[in-house]
Parts: C-alpha cells; sequence; structure tokens
C-alpha cells in the first residue's frame, strides 16, 4: 500500500475579490521511503499541495478530493485531534524560512521536546535524552548548551537543522521539505541536503521536497512533479524527466537554466511570459499562453494525462494521435 | 576602466568588521566581471563602495584613471552618471509611491539631464521599451508588476542616464528561473549594443559562469581567487573555490558525484583573526596558515590564487 495516495486534489482559496484556484486536479502517489521533488515555480501550487494533502490549510482553503489516503487514512476527514497527532507524530515538515518557523521566545531545547512530550508521551527527562540525540544525529556540537540557547543565536544553517530536528523528532513516516535550502548558502545548503539523504537512508523516512532547484532535484529526488498553474504537467523518474522531458514546460525550464557540458556555451533559452493568475486561470492548459507548441485545442481544454510508462505520466495536447510529431526544440 | 579597491571596514563598539579587507582588481571595460561568494563575503560591500554608495575606508578606485574614492558630495555627481546599480531585491529597490515613468526618469533628472517635460516623457518610453515593457506601464505603481517585471524597471532606471558601468548587485536572485532567464539575456543583449560593463555580484555559480568573462571568489572580505572564467571553472586551485563549486548540485540526476562538504559555518567578519581567512574549514592548511595572511600568486593567464600551499 502506498504511504500516500493523492486523487484528483482541488484546493481553493476564497478571498475578497473572488477564488484562488491554486491547485486544479493533481494526483499522485508515494510510496514508503520513496523521495518525490515537485518542482514549479511561483503561483504553480506545489506548496499548497502539500499543505492540503498534510490537513494544513486554513479554514478559509477549500479542499476537495477524490482521495487523500495517508497511511490508508483519510485525511480530509480528520478530526483536528487526529491532525494534530498526525502533525509532528507521523510527519515532519521543514520550512523554507527557519526565522518564521522556530519560536523566538522559547529555547531550542523547549521547541524539540514539545513534539516528544506531546505526541510520544515521554517524561522530561526522557525527552531531554532524545533531544540531544536528535541534535547529535543532525550534527549541532555541544548539545547541552545549544538546548539552552535561542533561535537567534543559531546561524541559518544551525537554524535548519534544529527545524530538520524537529521534524524527525518522533521518526515521522514522511518528511515534507518545502524549500528548505532557498535561504541557505551554497556550502550550507550542501550539508542539509546530506543531512537529509543521511537521514532518510538511516531512517527509512519518505521525503517530499519542494523547490524551484533543478540541481537539488536532481540530487535528492528519484521521482519528480513538474507542477504549473496549479496542474501537474509531467511526473517521472529523476531520469524521465532530466533526459526524456515530454511537456513543453519541462523542456522550457531545462532550457532556462545554465548547463555546462564539456566545452559548451549555450545561450538560456527563456520561457516567454509569466506565470498565470490564479484568480483566473486561463480555461484549457495553464502553460498554453506562453507555449511555444500551442494549438487551438489548448486554448480550450485541458490537456488529458497520457500514461507513458508505469512511471512516466505527461498531461499535453502534443501526446494526441493527430498533433505534431517530434516537436522538442 | 581600472578599480584597485583598498580596505574597507566597519566600526562596531570597539571592534572592527571588516567587511572588505584588501581587495583588489579591475574591470575590463565592455565586459563582466563577477564577484562570488556567500554570505557575508563582503562582495555586496564592495559592489556598494564602488559606486560609493559607502566611503572606502582606505584605497583607491579608479575610473577610467580618476581615484573616487576620496570625493564628497558634488564631486561625485559627474561620476554617479556613468556609474549605476540595479539591486538585489525588486520589491524593496523600487519607491512604491513613485509611478514608473517617475522612477526611471529620476536619475537623468537629479543629473539635470532633462530640459522639458516632453522630453522625459519620451526618454521613459524609450527607456521601458528597451526592456520590454510597455508605454502604459509608466503610469503604474511598482505594486501592480510582478517581480521580473520589477526588475526589468530596475534596469531601465540604470539605464536612464547612459551610464558606461553597472553593478548587478544579486539582480536575480529573487526571481523565479524562468524570469531568471529572461532578464539575463536581455542584461548580455544590452551589454552587446550598449557596450555596457558590469560588475556582477552573485552567490550562483552557474548563472555566474553563463554571463561573466573574469571571475573574483571573495571569502571573509579577501580575494582568494580570480581569474578568466572559463579558466576558473576549469581549473580552479584555492580549497575554498574547489569546496563552493563542488557544493553546487548538478541538474542532471546522472552526473551526481561526491562533494565536498565543508563543515561548520562561515566565521565571522568582526575581528578577524590574522592568517588565511579559510583557515578553519580548511582540509589542507599547512602551519604557516595560521600566522600569515597569503598573498595573491600569479598562475599565469590572468589567473591568481592566495594559498599558502599553492604558493609551495
Amino acid at each position: 500500500m502506498p504511504l500516500l495516495e493523492v486523487e484528483n486534489l482541488f484546493a481553493e482559496f476564497h478571498i475578497g475579490v473572488g477564488t484562488v484556484q491554486a491547485v486544479r486536479g493533481v494526483s499522485f502517489t508515494l510510496d514508503e521511503g520513496e523521495s518525490l521533488g515537485i518542482v514549479g515555480e511561483s503561483g504553480s501550487g506545489k506548496s499548497v499541495t502539500m499543505l492540503a494533502t498534510t490537513g494544513l490549510l486554513p479554514d478559509y482553503a477549500e479542499v476537495a478530493a477524490d482521495k487523500v489516503l495517508f497511511d490508508g487514512r483519510d485525511v480530509l476527514k480528520m478530526t483536528g485531534k487526529e491532525l494534530r497527532r498526525l502533525h509532528g507524530g507521523e510527519i515532519g515538515m521543514v520550512f523554507q524560512d527557519p526565522m518564521t518557523s522556530l519560536n523566538p521566545l522559547y529555547t531550542i531545547g523547549n521547541q524539540l521536546t514539545e513534539p516528544l512530550r506531546l505526541h510520544k508521551n515521554l517524561s522530561r527527562p526522557e525527552a531531554r535524552a532524545r533531544a540531544k540525540e536528535l541534535l547529535r544525529l543532525t550534527n549541532i556540537p555541544a548539545p547541552n548548551s545549544r538546548l539552552k540557547q535561542y533561535p537567534h543565536e543559531f546561524s541559518g544553517g544551525m537554524r535548519q537543522r534544529v527545524m530538520i530536528a524537529m521534524a524527525i523528532a518522533c521518526n515521522p513516516k514522511l518528511v515534507i521539505a518545502d524549500e528548505p535550502t532557498t535561504a541557505l548558502d551554497v556550502t550550507i545548503q550542501a550539508q542539509i541536503l546530506e543531512l537529509l539523504a543521511d537521514l532518510k537512508r538511516k531512517l527509512n523516512t519518505s521525503v517530499i521536497m519542494i523547490t524551484h532547484d533543478l540541481g537539488v532535484i536532481a540530487s535528492m529526488c528519484a521521482r519528480i512533479l513538474v507542477m504549473y498553474g496549479g496542474i501537474v504537467c509531467e511526473q517521472g523518474t529523476a531520469h524521465e524527466i532530466f533526459h526524456d522531458p515530454r511537456h513543453p514546460y519541462t523542456w522550457g525550464l531545462l532550457n532556462s537554466i545554465p548547463r555546462h557540458l564539456e566545452g559548451e556555451r549555450r545561450k538560456l533559452e527563456p520561457i516567454p511570459g509569466t506565470p498565470p493568475d490564479m484568480l483566473q486561470p486561463p480555461p484549457g492548459c495553464p502553460f498554453a499562453p506562453r507555449c511555444r507548441h500551442r494549438m487551438p485545442v489548448c486554448d480550450r481544454f485541458e490537456a488529458p494525462e497520457t500514461v507513458l510508462s508505469d512511471t512516466h505520466r505527461v498531461s499535453c495536447h502534443l501526446m494526441h494521435a493527430n498533433a505534431p510529431k517530434g516537436v522538442r526544440p | 576602466m581600472h578599480f584597485p579597491v583598498g580596505g574597507k571596514l566597519f566600526f562596531g563598539r570597539r571592534r572592527t568588521l571588516k567587511a572588505v579587507d584588501g581587495v583588489d582588481f579591475a574591470v575590463e571595460r565592455g565586459k563582466t566581471f563577477a564577484l562570488v561568494g556567500e554570505s557575508g563575503c563582503g562582495k555586496t560591500t564592495a559592489g556598494r563602495a564602488i559606486v560609493r554608495l559607502y566611503k572606502p575606508t582606505a584605497g583607491e578606485i579608479l575610473f577610467e584613471g580618476a581615484d573616487i574614492a576620496k570625493l564628497e558630495g558634488d564631486q561625485l555627481l559627474p561620476y554617479r552618471r556613468r556609474m549605476q546599480m540595479i539591486f538585489q531585491d525588486p520589491y524593496a529597490s523600487l519607491n512604491p509611491r513613485m509611478t514608473v515613468g517617475s522612477i526611471v526618469t529620476e536619475p537623468m533628472c537629479v543629473q539635470g539631464l532633462c530640459s522639458s517635460d516632453r522630453e522625459r516623457i519620451e526618454r521613459a518610453r524609450e527607456l521601458i521599451e528597451r526592456v520590454g515593457l510597455k508605454d502604459d506601464h509608466l503610469s503604474r505603481y511598482p505594486h501592480e508588476f510582478s517581480g521580473g517585471q520589477r526588475q526589468r524597471i530596475g534596469i531601465a532606471r540604470a539605464l536612464s542616464t547612459n551610464p558606461d558601468f553597472i553593478v548587478c548587485d544579486e539582480p536575480i536572485s529573487a526571481l523565479d528561473v524562468s524570469i531568471q532567464a529572461q532578464v539575463v539575456n536581455m542584461l548580455e543583449e544590452l551589454q552587446q549594443s550598449l557596450g555596457l560593463t558590469y560588475l556582477f555580484v552573485s552567490h550562483d555559480l552557474s548563472m555566474v559562469r553563463h554571463i561573466s568573462h573574469e571571475v573574483a571568489v571573495m571569502y571573509l572580505g579577501q580575494i582568494v581567487e580570480i581569474a578568466p572564467t572559463d579558466e576558473l571553472f576549469k581549473h580552479m586551485q584555492h580549497p575554498y573555490t574547489v569546496a563552493l563549486l563542488s557544493a553546487v548540485p548538478i541538474p542532471d540526476p546522472d552526473r551526481q558525484g561526491a562533494h565536498i562538504v565543508l563543515e561548520g559555518d562561515v566565521p565571522t567578519p568582526i575581528d578577524p583573526p590574522p592568517g588565511c581567512p579559510f583557515l578553519s574549514r580548511c582540509r589542507v592548511s599547512m602551519p604557516v596558515c595560521k600566522g600569515r595572511r597569503p598573498e595573491l600568486i600569479d598562475l599565469g593567464g590572468g589567473h591568481r590564487v592566495a594559498c599558502h600551499r599553492i604558493a609551495k
């Protein structure tokens, strides 16, 4: 049984001026011990997808799906109490900016032991011992003094390690990392990514990594979802996405980053235009306005999903039998 | 265009924060020179000191042979026309209370370059179209635009006085990937057509490799290695440069190699110890590294490194 099953997920926000359709029919699964990357730019819906899947969206969000099953249980039907047990207990999250995710008024020790006492019912000394072990696991030296310190006394990289320590505190089955290294320097990013990979190996947790950085995705994730305008354009193994991409947006993304192969110096090919306004997403394929291969059908109808293999799927009208062939730039 | 820039120190309490500590380089006309490094290395401070947003504590900034480091106020005005800056944060660098039209023409008005309203409007149109935006954007306000568009407005503003030299301080790091490519291509195209010279300050090594002709790697306020771009990326020597490049994840799942992972954090530039700035994280250090700061030695072909190990 997959650890996470999401089928036809929708998430909308009702705000004063209208409804923001952030997620519009997203489906994917995740097995135990697997690493999945979700890549997309602003407004793609990647963060909202994970927040909706874990029941973390605020009340003014409307979430609907055919299925959202975590470990076989329906997340969308969980009570507040059940969700609280889920968060921290079975699912750990690491957010982008550790300074806003850590409470500046409580010591690190306090924040680390909180989930342990809440979810695992550990006594205070037991929780402290476990907290020290977590700091050790995340390579934070001098745990005793660190436990008494406050977030502002830690550097960015250290704070992110603390976030990771908190996320894995209760040995969750799933860790979701949302842009965990975007705010960090590249050498610190390398440390954090190595730590995440190491922990994943040791604890056999599943990891979902949300990022816009294709390098990070390639180094960390076995499977990838490419999102745009609230839908999944393409999903596949890392190899399939990087070496046999089939969606024009994926092509566009890969062509717009510098890639230095031996002796080659390509011109960057940006995707013209800007991401769509999710208050009024275009009918049809959300990428159509920026797509070089746009056809009339693209403006009117969303593309159906084509299954290319067990692992590889793409939603694009170019997959239709009558569409022009061999168009990859 | 030559910029030997000396030391720049900030004083806090009774300690010294050496943001830029003896930095020396020259930027060739019409080319792009990149300053790379991580947080706290001093690259942004160096960039701002060069356009005299700060006054250097010591050293010279030779702009076409004239030293602007010690000039004050009005004396800088003629130079300000020729040197401009594009800032990192497209949300903070545009005055939210000014229209786009006013924003892009403000520098030239300050310089006394527009003689009539009509001329100003004409120039605003020209600038905005140059960066791929439209005329009717001129009467709008910054908040009505996306990050990428705001960055284009910032670029249009920088072009306002027809400068020769532009410092680009992390101009794309706040933008989405596909928009980054748009902006970089535009910067390159402008360099070609207007003969601009850029100082490109960034931590994004892939983009730096793509856009620059020469690179200087900074660490704790000092240049540890400097070379023409291809030479640096193919034959890097300094342990920090090697670790830095090794840390950049490659966007290809089939080309994942072992990374050198540096331990610890970047040390603070406040009251730094003598000796090599990289000592605390260096795996190949020698006793001499503790006491004496390494000098930049010439390896030929414009490649210089500051490392005692290499000096041997």
